[in-house]
């Protein structure tokens, strides 16, 4: 049985395409077959992040007009076996697909392999509601920050309203370092907050950026990194694997914790 | 030279400094949630008012024009406050009768709600 997994924030910018990407490729990596959806219509990004921009043909909207078929569409992501990618149209914005389209697509894709994973645009709009149509699990995504919380919270409510029961959180650039100096909230904050299972803590982390710009998942060329294995413990409790999760302060020993400890803070 | 020294103790010391904004930012977040939540979900809001309503119109009677059933928010909590203006306080054997209609009650616990209100009611009887 193939899981449609979405994968949405609300507010903007707090890290879902990076997760798609990043989650997309750590699921490959443990042999299972996943097709990502980009949803994000008129400012695709997902195929930037997979390196893969330069082999995009043919997107969604072709294959909706008909002047593909599915399976052209798919750009196959020559590093990982099993990852494909169905771009989102650049040209065109949110307004040229339905909801209806977009299930009929995801539920097709999803004939042929174990997850389809849809990168969701920010927003609650219609993009929004593209990208859930097929949806039968949900990934929220936000940052221990208080405007992304609140859109969390929001999204959840509207996908709770729209049958997805099963949602699970990702929090998103953690810095543990804040959270000991009580300037950010903890992972544990959030989730009394939201109030839904914790799938994933991802610290906030130069490699990520970096990762992103060689258009190379993480899983690929930092797979030893904290947040490579970040993602690759998603992949596994996706599988229901129960994984402990990471001790993100257990790199941040600097001298300053050290000393701060010693005069027992 | 001054500030940086200040900045050292204060990344040394972080519980002296009382700038929280980790509790700050939660505690701003409970009450903007509950308040978001309540507004989303109209029709839960609904249905909680009118099931308060069908326990409360057991035992007395409401004058359910004149209610008024709101979430505030004030600066610690939010709270839910429901003004339901009585009409009527039933008696005691109007309620015994709509129990026995409504089979879903426990007719036990209505015993001894039953002992509780005459214990209140016998004061005022001895007044008269
Ligand atoms: N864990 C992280 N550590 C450091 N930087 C991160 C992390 N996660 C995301 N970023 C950075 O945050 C920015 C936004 O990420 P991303 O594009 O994935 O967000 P998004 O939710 O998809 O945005 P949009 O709503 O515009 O689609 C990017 O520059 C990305 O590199
Ligand atoms: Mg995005």
């Amino acid at each position: 049985m193939s899981r449609i997994i979405v994968v949405t924030s609300g507010k903007g910018g707090v890290g879902k395409t990076t997760t798609t990407s990043n989650l997309g490729a750590a699921i490959a990596k443990q042999n299972r077959s996943v097709a990502l959806i980009d949803a994000d219509f008129g400012l695709r990004n997902l195929d930037l992040l997979l390196g893969l921009e330069e082999r995009v043909v043919y997107t969604a909207i072709d294959v909706l007009a008909g002047e593909c078929r599915l399976a052209q569409a798919l750009v196959k992501d020559k590093r990982l076996k099993g990852l494909v990618l169905l771009p989102a149209a650049q040209n065109r914005n949110k307004e040229s697909v339905q909801p209806e389209q977009m299930k009929k697509i995801a539920t097709a894709l999803a004939k042929g392999y174990d997850y389809i994973l849809i990168d969701c645009p920010a927003g609650i709009e219609l993009g929004f509601r593209n990208a859930i149509s097929a949806a039968q699990e949900a990934l929220i995504v936000t940052t221990p920050e208080v405007a992304a919380v609140r859109d969390a919270d929001r999204v959840i409510g509207l996908l709770e309203a729209e049958g997805v029961n099963k949602i699970n959180l990702i929090v998103n650039r953690v810095k543990p370092w804040m959270v000991e100096e009580n300037k950010m909230m903890s992972v544990e904050d959030v989730l009394e907050l939201l109030g839904v299972p914790l799938i994933g803590v991802v610290p906030d982390d130069e490699k990520v950026i970096v990762a992103t710009n060689k258009g190379e998942p993480l899983v690929l060329g930092e797979y030893d990194s904290l947040p490579a294995q970040a993602y690759l413990n998603i992949a596994r409790r996706l599988e229901g694997e129960k994984v402990p999760f990471l001790d993100l302060m257990a790199n941040q020993g600097n001298l300053l914790t050290r000393l701060r400890r010693m005069f027992g803070g | 030279m001054l500030n940086m020294i200040k900045r050292l103790l204060e990344m040394l010391f972080p519980w002296n400094n009382n700038t929280n904004s980790r509790s700050h930012a939660k505690s701003r977040l409970k009450l903007i949630i509950a308040h978001d939540r309540a507004s989303i979900n109209p029709d839960m809001m609904e249905a909680m008012r009118e099931e308060i309503l069908d326990v409360v119109a057991r035992y007395v009677e409401v004058d359910r024009e004149e209610m008024e059933f709101s979430l505030c928010n004030d600066q610690r909590m939010t709270s839910l406050t429901a003004n339901l203006p009585i009409r009527q306080i039933k008696r005691m054997c109007e309620l015994k009768e709509q129990i026995k209609e409504n089979k879903s009650l426990d007719l036990q616990q209505i015993e001894i709600t039953e002992i509780e209100l005459e214990a209140e009611v016998k004061p005022n009887k001895t007044s008269i």
